[in-house]
């Protein structure tokens, strides 16, 4: 099914390759045997919204193609992350970088698919429909649109709703209409805001074969998260609180640099080391009135 | 901005139109309805030839407006046009798109309440009565752009449908139906000298009266046309690929 994936004309495959002299992505090509730029590059990000500080100062990179996990409680700033990383977020500062380009640019608005928290599609028109009118946006040519829509249809699992109104389907079916229209045009990169909250186990376990699918393809996935245990779908973990990255690393990594058994106890641990650490120093300076946003229980809850 | 994606963005807002006949069939029938009823509220008074015009371009422009605020609030709502400005869509594509598939409705729409009012309902014009579905095309149009724009600044429901009496009715008061522009307070005739629905209503007035009016109305719809051109603009202005 995807087999044809860059046949395309949607599909813009330029790989830019940035030199940098900075550490932590030196760091990251000596462990990244292809030698690729990384998909995702952030260094200092800082986001004020409201006059609060989202994020003080973030520093990440994400491989490419591979399924990164972007995990957290509720309002630690992963949905404003990825909003910086899609370029719809206005930032305080520091750089993102995406596929090589500047976040935002308009070179990259037809490499990346984008998937918000809430079902961002059109209700009163059909799963069908809405596609087609996505796969044009994104230049999908007009040959190829029957064919790009049905590949996408058939991608999430909606073909025998493909003539139904959208507004007409259930929750789970609406996310993966939202997901199916971030998948036309075979984005590089995928950014997926919580696309299998509210989901049953086995829609969750179909999504999470999707983007298993996709990742095998080549194609990046960065995908968030506040339920802990989706943790071991991924490749590669980022847990995050308060605006802060407490570990980025690979599932195995988080769990022998904790000594605990489970990612929950793992995240907690590490909110718990953060928390010690900052009663030692006194809080980090300079982000602003930040404070934890969430606590223990929240995260369990 | 691209030709293609400005039509295929018209082509989306139509066939979103055709899935709510019931929208639809309020667009067509509801200015006939009103018509209908001025029709009846002056029988046997010359009045109604009067404003009948007028209010031909008045009451397409309110439908209209009310219909773009909500449309254009509805997808900054659901998230639809954050991820269209994610796309490479440019903002005129989304903006125009909006303006060429209610200008269609616009058209339709204007064509069956004039045909309705002068065929069945037996308005009397001086000027021709092809100018009269011309100018309620434009200024359905007006309306569409007015409704583009002022929804940028509309954050719930409630706002948007109370734009309709903060920024349109007063329009309505001064457009020179309830009282000659001429006759208004200077301060008042100066205000009205800038808002758009006066030229609207100068032209449906000009049709009325003078059976030589095309040069008029022309002037006038060159002054409503750069209005909407204008407020098309500055809707696609307010649109921000990156929010707070």
């Amino acid at each position: 099914m995807f087999g044809d994936i860059r046949a395309y004309p949607g599909a813009a495959s330029r790989v830019v390759l940035v030199v940098s002299p900075h550490a932590a992505y030196f760091h990251h090509m000596m462990k990244n045997s292809s030698g690729d730029a990384p998909a995702i590059r952030i260094e200092g990000l800082r986001v004020v919204r409201g006059g609060r500080t989202v994020l003080p100062g973030l520093t990440l990179d994400v491989p490419r193609g591979q399924v990164v996990g972007l995990l957290g409680p509720s309002g630690c700033g992963k949905t404003t992350l990825m909003r910086a990383v899609v370029g719809v977020q206005k930032v305080a500062g520091g750089l993102v970088e995406v596929l090589g380009e500047p976040a935002g640019s308009a070179g990259l608005r037809r490499r990346l698919g984008y998937v918000t928290q809430d079902p961002s599609v059109y209700a009163d028109l059909t799963v069908r429909e809405n596609l087609r009118y996505f796969a044009q946006v994104v230049g999908v040519h007009r040959a190829g649109l029957t064919a790009e829509v049905d590949r996408v249809v058939e991608a999430v699992a909606l073909g025998d709703h493909s003539d139904v109104r959208v507004g007409n389907l259930s929750g789970g079916q609406l996310s993966r209409v939202s997901l199916a229209a971030a998948l036309v045009g075979t984005p590089e990169l995928l950014v997926l805001d919580e696309p299998t909250v509210g989901l049953d186990p086995v829609l969750r376990r179909d999504l999470w074969g999707i983007f298993r699918r996709l990742a095998g393809e080549g194609v990046t996935l960065l995908v968030s998260s506040h339920v802990m245990d989706e943790a071991v779908r991924c490749d590669r973990l980022l847990l995050m609180r308060a605006g802060l990255m407490l570990a980025d690393d690979t599932l195995d990594g988080v769990l022998d640099a904790t000594g605990r058994p489970t990612v929950e106890e793992a995240f907690l641990e590490l909110v718990d080391r953060a928390e010690n650490a900052d009663a030692t120093t006194g809080p980090a300076g300079p982000t602003g009135p930040a404070g934890p946003t969430a606590t223990a229980e929240e995260v369990r809850a | 901005m691209s030709p293609r994606l400005t039509v295929a963005t018209a082509a989306r807002v139509l066939r979103q139109l055709r899935h709510d006949p019931r929208t639809l069939a309020l667009l067509l029938v509801v200015p006939c309805v009103l018509m209908g009823l001025l029709a009846w509220v002056y029988e046997g008074t010359p009045l109604f030839d009067r404003i009948g015009a007028p209010l031909l371009g008045v009451f397409p422009f309110l439908v209209m407006f009310l219909i773009t605020s909500i449309a254009t609030l509805r997808e900054r709502k659901s998230g639809t046009l954050e991820r269209l400005l994610a796309l490479p869509l440019a903002k005129a594509d989304f903006v125009g798109g909006y303006a060429l598939a209610f200008g269609l409705v616009a058209t339709v729409q204007a064509l069956v309440a004039a045909t309705f009012a002068i065929y069945v309902l037996g308005l009397d014009v001086a000027g021709e009565a092809w100018l009269l579905v011309v100018v309620a095309v434009v200024d359905c149009l007006l309306g569409t752009a007015l409704g583009l724009f002022l929804s940028a600044f509309a954050a719930t429901e409630f706002q948007a449908v109370q734009f309709l009496p903060a920024f349109v009715l007063p329009q309505f008061l001064l457009c020179g139906l309830l009282m000659p522009r001429d006759a208004l307070p200077d301060v008042l005739r100066w205000t009205s000298d800038v808002l758009p629905l006066s030229y609207a209503v100068d032209a449906m007035t000009s049709i009325t009266a003078d059976p030589n009016a095309a040069g008029d109305v022309g002037w006038d719809m060159v002054i409503v046309l750069v209005f909407v051109v204008a407020l098309i603009g500055a809707g696609a202005a307010t649109l921000r690929r990156r929010t707070p």
